[in-house]
């Protein structure tokens, strides 16, 4: 096992015990924190296939808007610790044989491709001597602009849609 | 060297966890954050094409995908606190006014 396997296998345990800790608390709060963890690791992998500007990208966003939004809402809701309900639903062995099936099938078939399209132009060198963050800004600003001004318009909804739904009624 | 299909199998399991958090959870955050797991998968999965197919398309892809993914967490956690409004509850199985 090569330096690079040890680091990646570490990532990938650390996901998956992550992961399914996550989805398994009784405390929401425990779930968020758990997450948040989560996605520190997640970045580091963004940083072990030279994405540097998605890894700073998913901690501001990720864990320092998302989760923080999470947590305000348990907050709000005054979500206590879930002690004498059943955390899982009536038939989780259904869902727990679904989850199974999509992984033996992503496993058995997906990861066994090996026709690939012909590789692009951005290799390591490429976009290492330019730096990610001018790469992504380049092609984001010239090639990707109407999906760019898209995704403000999708975010300018999520605004409004939000106070909208939250707000208090003036009777 | 780290092989492409690593990536793909990690991405397939974080997915697959995502999917029975959400099938099998009572409590709406958490079916809301299985979700985020599952958007988070298959980020993964784009940036390790990105990487390895020497395109920038996957991180573009990843770009919009936590925007939207951003837009859609707040305005799911909008629509619960309106609901909770009304019906203080935050557990999937007792929302059932529309059951016939």
């Amino acid at each position: 096992m090569t330096l690079l396997q040890i680091f990646f296998a570490y990532f990938a345990t650390m996901m998956t015990v992550l992961s399914v800790l996550v989805v398994t608390r009784k405390n929401p709060v425990h779930s968020v924190l758990l997450m948040l963890f989560l996605f520190v690791h997640i970045a580091g992998l963004y940083l072990f296939l030279n994405a540097e500007f998605l890894a700073a990208i998913q901690i501001i966003i990720y864990a320092g808007a998302i989760l923080i939004l999470f947590l305000f809402v348990i907050m709000l809701l005054n979500l206590r610790k879930e002690e004498t309900e059943n955390r899982f639903q009536k038939q989780w062995q259904f869902a727990l044989g679904a989850g199974a099936v999509l992984v033996i099938f992503f496993i058995m078939i997906v990861s066994k491709i090996t026709v690939f399209p012909p590789l692009g132009e951005y290799s390591i060198e490429a976009i290492q001597s330019e730096g990610a963050m001018m790469t992504i800004g380049t092609v984001l600003y010239t090639r990707y602009l109407l999906p760019f001004e898209i995704a403000s318009l999708v975010l300018l909804v999520a605004i409004i849609g939000a106070v909208v739904l939250a707000k208090r009624r003036i009777q | 060297m780290v092989p492409l299909s690593w990536y793909i199998i990690l991405s397939a399991v974080m997915f697959s966890i995502g999917v029975f958090g959400f099938l099998a959870r009572r409590n709406l955050i958490i079916i809301f954050m299985s979700v985020e797991l599952m958007l988070n998968a298959v980020n993964v999965s784009f940036v390790a094409f990105s990487h390895y197919l020497q395109s920038i398309n996957g991180q573009i892809m990843v770009f919009f995908i936590i925007t939207v993914a951003a837009a859609e967490a707040a305005i799911g956690l909008a629509i619960l606190i309106a609901f909770y409004k009304n019906n203080p509850t935050v557990n999937s199985d007792e929302i059932n006014l529309l059951k016939g």
